[in-house]
Formats: structure tokens, C-alpha cells, sequence
């Protein structure tokens, strides 16, 4: 199977994946003399795979030119399309990541969807991961032709205790997410869980172990209307494993890499290895805005530098912009102190910015960009002292991804 | 035997609406199907061998939802996919 392409420059683009399509942006000219400031400094593509759910799509940084794309349509069962020529022409996967089928007796897990794609390390070219729903990893060692099953975390003899059942709790779906290796030891590696929080290897994917203390827990069905939805670390009912953990986004810094920030269901959280305790730097903001959100974004250089975009938690959990005014809020010191950054964003809005939908560029200063469920493309070219719109009227955006064509 | 394929699943047969395969029983023609246009029928039918919830089969104008169907080559395999949603 082929599908129509687009031509890209080399240089940097964002990759938005949307409900729709998958689409980019590639900046009009290379050569700014102004700083970018609007819609019309960039170019938009046309929809690479109209009508198909792109739940994620990037591209490969030891190449530049390999892209990958988890996709699906409302009916059809899901796949992964590959690009080895920067998105000129595309093909699917061969084998797309599936389960056993099940031997009598064993339950029987089916791939509803490919959620998550992370390159592997950089000595090792053609190697992906990808999490799916229900919770599961997969590698490919051939970019993306083949996918296998790591049996050390879908065949553990704990799987069912350590992810979330199908059947319950979150509305897309159970996912795994956040596939994060180390770029100084391939063998060590972190992913995460929503729900079922943070595991770590350091052997590849042979064992895990879970890395959740110190975060809170939402235990929603446990609790009366209008009480806290949290288990805070330390009481009687906290446990560092199962389902009751929801990390949205986690965040390797890649120059500091014992550097994590985490997106917490319940919070924002900051960890230095080798602790293993994560402290809640979400404390520290505004309580009328609170730390509720699912994005989170580090800085290319600077790992105390990271950025949030939080989301309405009272009440019902709309979990949208709170109080309706949108703004995304930085740390420039590990999460001590933060600063609201919301020039030229709009006064008055109410949508949600998913866990995927915060990309960082690898820019001096960073660029910073965000996608919206309302199909908007928000972006800052100065580490988020002022936005602008990139785009709008796209369908509803699942991911942003800021990359280097080659 | 001839089998009719869905608007969505045309990017894998050239665009081509009615296309051959062969196959004693639903299940192999599928397999032949996607012998012949790779990845198809995991589009179709999960890696359980089920069929995917809104993939719909009609053997010989009749609808059926079992892979085991036994199939003669007179017969006309045709392929449709519920459309919902927004």
C-alpha cells in the first residue's frame, strides 16, 4: 500500500498528527531577518493520510529522513506507515505490532491502537519502540517494517497487576507512553503508563520496576464528590503499583538525562537520579491555576527549564484552560518558581492540549509549540515569552512534534 | 472467486473494486488476499482471527460473521465496512 506524499525542504518542520491526518509545517523562508510571528511565515502541507487517526508521527533524528506514523481509521484495525524519504512516499508497516494469538485458556490481547513511536538509541540505527493500547511495548529493528513483542514487560507474570484493564478507566483507552532511553546506555530505558505510572529497565526491556514513589494517585471511584481525588504518597491506601498511578507525559532531559519532569494526572513532579522519590515541583504554582495538565516540554540545553500548559482540575475535571484563560507556564530553576506566559495567546478559550501536543525545538532560543483539541497550532520562537498562531481550523491535534529534515 | 472490496481497503488493490482470490473456505481467501495485497486483512481481522467489529461479510448474498464458511468458486465474496461517526 502507497499513499500520496509530501515534499519537504531540509530544515526544521513540526509534524502534527491530528484525528484527521497527519500534516506539517516547514517555516516559509530559512533565512528570517523578523522574528516568525504568524500564520503566514509558515507552510502547511496538505493531510498525508485524509480521514485516518494519526495518533503519532515522527521522525527519526539519526536520519533525518526516516518518519513514522501510528495510525488507524474508525473501523479499519490500526497499523504503522513508514517514510524512508522524508514523507515523499509511504508504506506500511509489514508486520505492524500485534499480540500472540492466544492459546487456550490465555486471554486474548488485541492491538486497538499503536499510541506511542520513540526512536531508539543512537548506536542503534533502525531500532524503534512503540506503546500501544491495551498497555504493551513492541521494538522494530528494520524502522518500522517489523514489530516484536518485549516479553519482559507485555508477558510478565504481573502484567495484569502492574497496567490498567481494557474493560475500565480511561476513555481512549489504557496507553503506554513516554518511551524514554537513556542516550548514554541503550539498556536503560523508562515508560509510562496511564494508568499504571513509570517503570524502568536497565536491561533492555528484560525486567521493570516500577519508579512511582513519592507521586500521588487519583483513585476517583474511591472518593465522594467534591473530596480530593488524591492518594497522596505516605498514606495507608498509596501502592507504588497499579492502575491508580497516571503519568501523562515524562520528559528526559537529553543533555542531563538523570534529569525527568513528569506531567502527573495529579500533578507536576520533577526527578534526579539516582533518587527515586519524585518531588512535586506543581506545588509551586499558582493555586488558582493549579498543576493539573497532560503536556510537558524541556528545554533543549537547560535542564532546569521546562514548560507546562495546565488544565482545569476542579470540580468534574473539564480539563480545560482554567477560569478560560490559556497560558502556558515555564520553570527556569527545576520548578522552584514559575512564570505565566500567555502574550499573544488568546483572553478568553477553553481547550485542551493533549499529552502529545507540546513540542520543543532544538533552536537558540528553543521554539516552542503546542497543538489544541480546537485544530490550533500555537508556537513561541523565544522560549515562550510571546505566541503566535501557526495554524488553525486543522482537525483535532493528537500530537506536535519539532524536527530537522535532512 | 470474485470478491468485492470496500472503498477504504481500495488503496491496497490498486484501487481495483473487484479483484480474484481463491480459497476453499472465507478464511483462505483472505489469506489470499492478503497474499496478494499485504497487510489487508489485518485491517479486517485482529491477530485472534476475529473480525474486526464494524468489517461486515456477505457470502453468496448472504451476511455471515464465521471464517470457516465453507465457499464454492461460483460464489461473490463481498467486503463492507460500517461508516459512523464524525
Amino acid at each position: 500500500m502507497s499513499n500520496l506524499g509530501v515534499t519537504l525542504d531540509t530544515g526544521p518542520a513540526l509534524v502534527v498528527s491530528t484525528r484527521k491526518g497527519l500534516f506539517f509545517l516547514q517555516p516559509k523562508s530559512r533565512k528570517h531577518t523578523a522574528p516568525m510571528q504568524g500564520s503566514s511565515d509558515w507552510q502547511l502541507s496538505n493531510p498525508v493520510f485524509l480521514g485516518h487517526i494519526i495518533n503519532h508521527a515522527l521522525l527519526d533524528p539519526r536520519d533525518g529522513r526516516t518518519l513514522l506514523a501510528a495510525a488507524r481509521t474508525g473501523h479499519l484495525g490500526p497499523t504503522v506507515f513508514r517514510s524512508l524519504d522524508a514523507g515523499n512516499s509511504w508504506q506500511e508497516a509489514d508486520r505492524p505490532p500485534a499480540f500472540d494469538k492466544a492459546q487456550p485458556g490465555e486471554k486474548a490481547r488485541v492491538v486497538s491502537h499503536t499510541f506511542w513511536l520513540s526512536p531508539g538509541h543512537a548506536s542503534e540505527p533502525g531500532v524503534w519502540y512503540a506503546g500501544s493500547s491495551p498497555q504493551a511495548l513492541w521494538v522494530s529493528e528494520d524502522s518500522g517494517a517489523t514489530w516484536g513483542s518485549v516479553r519482559g514487560f507485555n508477558d510478565h507474570p504481573e502484567y495484569e497487576a502492574r497496567t490498567e484493564d481494557p474493560q475500565a478507566g480511561t476513555p481512549d483507552g489504557p496507553i503506554m507512553h513516554s518511551i524514554l532511553i537513556d542516550p548514554r546506555d541503550s539498556r536503560h530505558m523508562y515508560l509510562g503508563l496511564s494508568g499504571g505510572g513509570i517503570y524502568e529497565t536497565l536491561d533492555k526491556g528484560e525486567t521493570w520496576n516500577p519508579l512511582n514513589q513519592g507521586m500521588a494517585s487519583p483513585i476517583a471511584e474511591a472518593v465522594a464528590p467534591g473530596e480530593s481525588m488524591e492518594t497522596p504518597h505516605g498514606s495507608i491506601a498509596w501502592q507504588e503499583t497499579g492502575p491508580q498511578h497516571d503519568p501523562h507525559c515524562v520528559q528526559m532531559h537529553q543533555q542531563n538525562p538523570d534529569v525527568l519532569y513528569q506531567q502527573n494526572h495529579c500533578g507536576i513532579y520533577r526527578l534526579e537520579r539516582p533518587n527515586t522519590t519524585w518531588e512535586r515541583i506543581g506545588n509551586n504554582m499558582p493555586t488558582d491555576v493549579g498543576d493539573i495538565g497532560f503536556v510537558m516540554g524541556v528545554h533543549p540545553r537547560d535542564s532546569d527549564t521546562c514548560w507546562v500548559f495546565p488544565m482545569d482540575g476542579t470540580d468534574v475535571w473539564p480539563r480545560t484552560c482554567p477560569g478560560g484563560k490559556p497560558a502556558v507556564f515555564s520553570t527556569r530553576d527545576g520548578g522552584n518558581t514559575w512564570a505565566r506566559q500567555n502574550r499573544g495567546l488568546p483572553e478568553r478559550a477553553w481547550f485542551t492540549v493533549k499529552r502529545q501536543c507540546m513540542a520543543v525545538s532544538s533552536a537558540d532560543p528553543a521554539g516552542v509549540y503546542f497543538g489544541t483539541t480546537c485544530g490550533e497550532l500555537w508556537g513561541s520562537e523565544n522560549e515562550g515569552d510571546s505566541w503566535y498562531c501557526l495554524a488553525a481550523h486543522l482537525p483535532e491535534i493528537y500530537a506536535v512534534e519539532a524536527v530537522e529534515i535532512q | 472467486m470474485k470478491v468485492l472490496i470496500p472503498q477504504p481497503l481500495l488503496s491496497y488493490t490498486d484501487h481495483r473494486d473487484r479483484v480474484n482470490a481463491e480459497g476453499a473456505t472465507l478464511d483462505e481467501v483472505l489469506y489470499d488476499l492478503d497474499r496478494q495485497y499485504p497487510g489487508i486483512r489485518f485491517r479486517m481481522i485482529n491477530e485472534q482471527d476475529e473480525m474486526r467489529p464494524h468489517i461486515v461479510f456477505f457470502v453468496a448474498g448472504e451476511k455471515t460473521r464465521n471464517l470457516a464458511e465453507p465457499l464454492t468458486d461460483s460464489e461473490e465474496v463481498v467486503i463492507m465496512q460500517a461508516l459512523s461517526g464524525g
